[in-house]
């Protein structure tokens, strides 16, 4: 829990510093500097561009980071929404078309619709952002379903309807108070395959486009040259790995401090 | 006080010769630091019932799961517990493995999570036998046989849990535990989840058993009834010790420990003594009928609750009680009758005024409050209904003076309350809309014999002061009895019976009516009336 906290602290840092500054303009094209070796100039060296790496890496962080955040910010927004009303009225025809509908979105392949998407709406971070968010749609919804459908059977929810409280009111004030630990951890596991997600459209060009800088297209220009200069394709694909380790590791922490049948075994 | 015995000539038969089969020695518990009991001394004897007595909190579980190996991480020991002369406090886990289900065995208070709801019964018995290398074919035998032994022989081993009642389930956890003839049986509440009537059978199950099998059975109870009906050997609990220990006639006879005494006084609220109706009904239902589908809820009740009564409703589980309580409520739908709630339409029908006129009790003291909700915001939840007054706090702390509480309280979550304290928090949630009518929904059956005993009394206090009409909903005919004027004993989704308590105990006009109050067990009456006149005990 720890490690994550501090990897996932560390991305999320640069990729603010990167807003306000970065060691070089990665926009800057500077083909007279370009394959350098790690200097004190530049600390992870150039690409084949003269572009600086860890200027690029920053850059990258707050890219995916953006991209990712909004689009667990839709599945929560949508999703857990969606999931309450279920919730509230389940074994009825109305919990029936929700659950179904999100069975249609889970039914195909996430990667695979989100290419089309960008595709045909064309490739940028707006429409990277929405393919991604659409289906983290149906994972919140269901997470936010299932937790909630125990709590409706409480005691406390019964006394708020005999308090004369509306399902929506007994929702938010009830429910969703005693979910948020499962959406918190929900959402920290899909901002990491956000980010996994964000890469792989980069990878294929139809993430965010230069000369935004991104890691998946970092790893894509560097593929040919994977040979005679690996550093280009190691350092981003290392990046990768760290950030969603990092969440992962935080996600499970998260879970274990928050979930209480788990908490004695917690590190 | 278990040696000498003055009293012990006029005691039952079963003679305490054979030498104890467990004898616990100065067994003292902690669990990460924390004292749980404290030098307890106890000896279990074969072909006899051994019974430990205590509220929750005394450490009575605690001591089985000593006595089964099955203490959780962080506990330390001290003192001895002989089994076959060996100490089972030093065993490793690996020879725990050879001892449990073959010497010891023990079954659970909730027989609705104790077995696996994807294996059937058949091979749910069968298990522990397979586990000591019984052959397939021969496993089914025996599990076919142990299962007849507990009264499931229409029952086919293929029988998955759901498929069965609760008795049903808590027989098979008992042929589950008898498969390898155990010698020491524990059982930890083993009848409180179930109905009075299937409690009964359940327990005179386990009396056979010990009494031909020659099997010891340590009863973990908290119900003076059951003991007085079951146990040899009674040891009471309180906070990690054994108080008072001694053969159970003599003891209830001639107890001497003061906790003994309250357990007891407790454990039989004095009957109530009914009041004249006073005539101008406050709630009336006439010929309720509630149906899911082809089953039928609720059919065809009527009933009148008079304003400052006390009206019991008396059920098993699954007889409608519950979807009635909903429905007087407004919370579900009728498809039949009405309900008339001071003269005007009641049921789903009322107005928001109204409903804050009605409230309700719950029995669960932990489920009842949102935990992350202070007291203040909790008591305050039914305003909702009639709009926040101005003077919201001071009506909170108002209530909550009235129940016991104090102002401090409101600040407070609900995990920082005991299960007395919690029902006393919803009795000031219910009260704070000032109603006419408290629907008290099994309201002190999770409580504690004595906890119990002060709910009531507040109850009884606070519908003397206010004018509260309650209607009483509960399993426990002596909790309906301590308070109650008037009774409705419902089977079925049907009033089978109805009238004044008295004459509804006294001379029981249905059959069902009989059956429950001859299931209920109790504590013979000669055994405490002894306790008035000194010379009899001696």
């Amino acid at each position: 829990m720890l490690i994550g906290a501090v990897l996932t602290a560390l991305f999320a840092g640069a990729a603010l510093l990167s807003l306000v500054w970065v060691p070089h303009d990665v926009a800057r094209l500077d083909i007279a500097a370009r394959l350098l070796p790690p200097s004190p100039a530049h600390p992870l060296g150039t690409d084949h561009f003269g572009r600086d790496m860890l200027s690029m890496l920053m850059e990258g962080a707050r890219t995916s980071i953006a991209v990712a955040l909004v689009a667990v910010g839709i599945g929560l927004g949508l999703g857990v929404p969606l999931g309450l009303w279920a919730a509230a009225a389940r074994g009825t025809w109305l919990d029936d078309v929700i659950m179904r509908g999100n069975d249609l979105i889970f039914a195909f392949p996430s990667l695979v619709i989100a290419i089309l998407i960008t595709a045909v709406f064309g490739p940028s971070a707006v429409n990277a952002i929405l393919a991604i968010g659409i289906f983290n749609i149906p994972v919140f919804a269901r997470v936010a379903r299932g937790a909630a459908l125990p709590i409706w059977t409480l005691d406390y929810v019964m006394a708020a309807r005999v308090a004369g409280k509306g399902k929506a009111r007994i929702s938010t004030e009830h429910v969703l108070p005693n979910i948020t630990n499962l959406l918190i951890v929900q959402a920290t596991i899909q901002f990491s395959l956000g980010i996994l997600a964000e890469a792989a459209l980069s990878y294929v060009g139809l993430g965010a486009q230069p000369p935004t800088a991104s890691w998946g297209r970092m790893l894509a220009d560097a593929q040919t040259m994977i040979y005679t200069e690996p550093q280009l394709a190691v350092l981003p694909g290392l990046t990768i790995v760290g950030m969603v380790l990092g969440l992962n590791l935080l996600g499970d922490g998260l879970r274990d401090h928050l979930d209480p049948r788990l908490r004695r075994r917690a590190p | 006080m278990s040696q000498t015995d003055p009293i012990g000539n006029d005691g039952p038969p079963r003679q305490l010769a054979a030498p104890p089969l467990i004898t616990v020695r100065k067994l003292s518990l902690a669990i990460h630091g924390a004292p749980i009991l404290n030098e307890i001394d106890l000896a279990i004897q074969p072909g006899a019932v051994t019974a430990l007595v205590g509220e929750s909190g005394s450490g009575k579980s605690m001591t089985a799961l000593a006595l089964m190996g099955l203490l959780p991480g962080g506990s330390t020991t001290t003192g001895q517990a002989l089994f076959d002369g060996s100490d089972l406090l030093t065993l490793s886990e690996r020879a725990w493995l050879g001892l449990r289900g073959d010497d010891i065995a023990m079954i659970f208070q909730e027989p609705m999570t104790a077995l696996n709801p994807v294996h059937t019964i058949g091979a749910q018995v069968a298990e522990p036998l397979r586990l000591c290398g019984i052959r397939r074919a021969e496993a089914a035998r025996i599990a076919r046989d142990r299962l007849d032994r507990v009264g499931l022989s229409h029952v086919p081993l293929d029988r998955y849990p759901h498929e069965l009642s609760g008795g049903q389930r808590q027989r098979v956890c008992i042929a589950m535990a008898i498969a390898r003839r155990p010698r020491l049986l524990i059982a930890d509440e083993p009848t409180t989840a179930l109905d009075v009537t299937t409690q009964a059978e359940i327990l005179s199950l386990l009396r056979s058993l010990v009494d031909d099998e020659g099997m010891a059975l340590l009863l973990i109870t908290h119900d003076l009834g059951v003991v007085a009906g079951m146990a040899d050997h009674v040891a009471v609990m309180e906070r990690g010790c054994i108080v008072e220990s001694d053969r159970t006639e003599a003891l209830f006879r001639g107890h001497r420990h003061p906790y003994t005494a309250a357990l007891l006084a407790a454990s039989r609220p004095p009957p109530h003594t009914p009041r004249p109706p006073d005539g101008t009904a406050i709630l009336e239902a006439r010929d309720l009928r509630r149906t899911y589908g082809a089953v039928t809820a609720v059919d065809g009740v009527s009933f009148t609750l008079h304003r400052g009564e006390s009206l019991g409703l008396v059920g098993e589980s699954g007889c409608g009680k519950s979807t009635l309580t909903r429905a007087l409520l407004g919370l579900e739908p009728l498809q039949g009758g009405s309900v008339t709630f001071d003269g005007t339409p009641g049921g789903q029908s009322m107005t928001r005024r109204q409903r804050a006129r009605i409230s309700v009790v719950f029995q669960d003291p932990y489920g009842s409050f949102n935990p992350r909700w202070t007291v203040r915001r909790i008591v305050q939840e039914p305003f909702h209904l009639t709009g926040k007054p101005r003077d919201a706090d001071a009506q909170a702390a108002r209530a909550l003076t009235e129940v016991g509480l104090t102002t401090a309280d409101l600040e407070k979550y609900p995990h920082e309350f005991s299960g007395g304290q919690r029902q006393r928090i919803a009795i000031a949630r219910a009260l704070i809309t000032k109603p006419q009518v408290l629907v008290l929904d099994e309201a002190v059956s999770a409580l504690d014999v004595r906890v119990r005993a002060q709910v009531l009394a507040l109850l009884s206090e606070l519908q003397d002061r206010l004018g509260l009409s309650y209607l009483f909903i509960s399993h426990d005919l002596t909790v309906v009895r301590a308070i109650c004027d008037r009774v409705l004993v419902m089977q079925g989704g049907r009033i089978v019976e109805q009238g004044a308590i008295d004459k509804v105990f006294e001379a029981p006009a249905a059959a069902y009516t009989r059956r429950l109050i001859d299931a209920a067990p109790r504590i013979p009456a000669e055994w405490l009336a002894a306790r008035n006149t000194p010379a009899a005990t001696g």
